[in-house]
């Protein structure tokens, strides 16, 4: 699955650090048919966390009420330098994971 | 075909009392917010929610929920839930957040079935509840209109 | 009812007007307005936003097929052209366009393609695959603010008077052409949607009827389903003459692919 991450690529100790994440996912929701008429099976990302540092400071459940190609931006402090990892899971087990450098300077 | 069948079965309905907005709002949600709350009151306030008051289209919304905390160990929100009223899922999202989150702001697009309200439920460490309410007017409706 | 009563409405309309002739635009140069302006401010913001724009994550993946070799001779795009930012900029403004080689109007696709089957010794990217979308959208991207000019004489002559006869030709149960709605009435509202001028400028576009991105063609294709006329399947060079002759009227207005539409 494809991400982006858009993280400041430096911060200040303490400073407020804005956290933007866009995943290409269908987000389908089980209720559109395909051209024969069938439904189509659901399949959303259903919950993506946040770990700063092996720290969870993020979680968000999620449901077919989230756009496609889901679009997250949420915070954290900065605190020691090291990296940001992101994991998520959608219906069908598929994890994804992505991880994104961190250098706070004091 | 879907939307005939949905239209023709809004006609039957016609026969209900209709609520205004609001309290028809607050009903549908009512079991689903009870599930998170426990029964505990919630209360108006401290929670911004904001969503553009007309939507081009329903399948991407943009919706920003932002709470008023200092985000500290003994002061700070713990979670965010978002409840629509007419979604055929009524909990659209549930945002789990705590002292490191730094700020108590979380942005996303959300998919709307159509006009409606969305309600969005903050939990703080202190135990209570808030809440704000956004209402949406939708001109292509997600899940229903299919293309 | 109201479809009907609407359709009615344009073909009454519309029986009264005829399309202009030769070189003649039917919208003048300085009143064009991009679909952009007909958005709403939330998909107008999303759009210029880089980073949450849903279409950059094909535009992302298509910068990693572009350095990625394929093929027989064990080439990548950049294997030629190494960094698309400065030898592909300009390039899809100017698209459709007559290979010269081989004499054939080419989209930005058809270019790609072409560009595996000689250089590259790859097969071709099937139409609307995430391959071929991606880096179709990372193309484009680099054309980004740059005004659309294409060439319409030589040997592109006769494929732009066929795109001009395609656009003014009636088509379809519902009897409409092209111009019906998008040149004649460009502005007013067809359901609770305002019609637009029709413009390719943003294109290839993530469009939120399809959660997903999609090609010029796959628009045209929908365009056509719309009134209820024959789908051309993908590739049909009635696609490709209509696009030449969309960008010589869309003449000017820059380039804002990855698009975001409705």
């Amino acid at each position: 699955m494809t991400a982006r991450i858009q993280v400041p690529r430096e911060t200040k100790l303490g400073e407020l650090v804005e956290i933007r994440i866009v995943i290409q996912h269908p987000m389908e929701t089980g209720y559109r048919h395909d051209d024969v008429g069938h439904p189509i099976k659901r399949n959303v990302i259903n919950a993506l966390s946040c770990r700063y540092n092996g720290e969870e400071i993020f979680r968000a459940d999620l449901s077919s009420g989230i756009a496609a190609n889901p679009y997250l931006q949420f915070y954290t402090v900065a605190r020691e330098s090291g990296e940001l990892e992101f994991s998520w899971i959608d219906d069908e087990g598929k994890e994804g994971l992505e991880r994104q450098a961190v250098v706070v300077k004091s | 075909m879907k939307r005939r069948a949905f239209l023709s079965g809004l006609g039957g309905a016609i026969a209900l009392p209709v609520l205004p907005r609001a309290a028809r709002a607050a009903t549908q949600i009512e079991p689903h917010v009870r599930a998170i709350t426990g029964g505990a009151q919630v209360r108006k306030g401290r929670v911004k929610l904001e969503l553009p008051q007309l939507a081009d289209n329903g399948n991407s919304v943009s919706m920003k929920v932002s709470v008023e905390s200092p985000m500290t160990a003994a002061d700070h929100v713990k979670s965010i839930h978002l409840f629509s009223d007419r979604n055929p899922v009524t909990r659209m999202a549930s945002f789990h957040l705590g002292p490191r989150t730094g700020k108590a702001e979380v942005s996303s697009r959300v998919r709307l079935a159509g006009s409606q309200r969305v309600t969005a439920v903050a939990q703080l460490s202190d135990g209570s509840f808030w809440s704000d309410a956004a209402d949406v007017v939708v001109t292509l409706s997600a899940c229903v209109d299919e293309s | 009812m109201r479809r009907g009563s609407a359709a009615a409405c344009l073909l009454a309309a519309a029986l009264a007007w005829s399309p202009a002739p030769a070189q003649e635009r039917g919208i003048a140069l300085e009143k064009l307005r991009s679909g952009s302006a007909f958005l709403g401010a939330d998909l107008r913001a999303l759009q210029a936003d880089d980073f949450a724009n849903p279409g950059m994550l094909w535009v992302e993946r298509g910068e990693k097929l572009w350095s990625q070799p394929a093929g027989k001779n064990a080439r990548s795009c950049a294997s030629c052209h190494q960094d698309a930012e400065a030898s592909m900029r300009g390039v899809a403004a100017r698209y459709p366009k007559v290979d010269p080689a081989s004499g054939k109007l080419l989209d930005l696709e058809g270019r790609i393609n072409l560009c595996r089957a000689e250089r590259m010794g790859a097969e071709a990217l099937r139409r609307e695959s995430e391959e071929l979308l991606a880096l179709s959208a990372y193309l484009a991207r680099q054309s980004r603010g740059e005004p659309i000019r294409v060439e319409i004489g030589g040997a592109a002559q006769s494929h732009f008077e066929s795109g001009r006869a395609f656009y003014y030709r009636r088509h379809g149960q519902l009897n409409l052409s092209c111009a019906h709605c998008h040149e004649q009435n460009w502005g007013k509202r067809l359901y609770a949607e305002t019609i637009t001028q029709g413009h390719p400028n943003a294109w290839p576009a993530y469009r939120m009827e399809w959660q997903t991105l999609g090609s010029l063609e796959r628009r045209l294709r929908a365009c056509l389903s719309g009134i209820r006329a024959e789908m051309l399947p993908y590739g049909a060079s009635q696609y490709l003459d209509l696009e030449l002759f969309l960008a010589w009227r869309a003449q000017g207005l820059p380039v804002e692919a990855p698009g975001v539409r409705r």
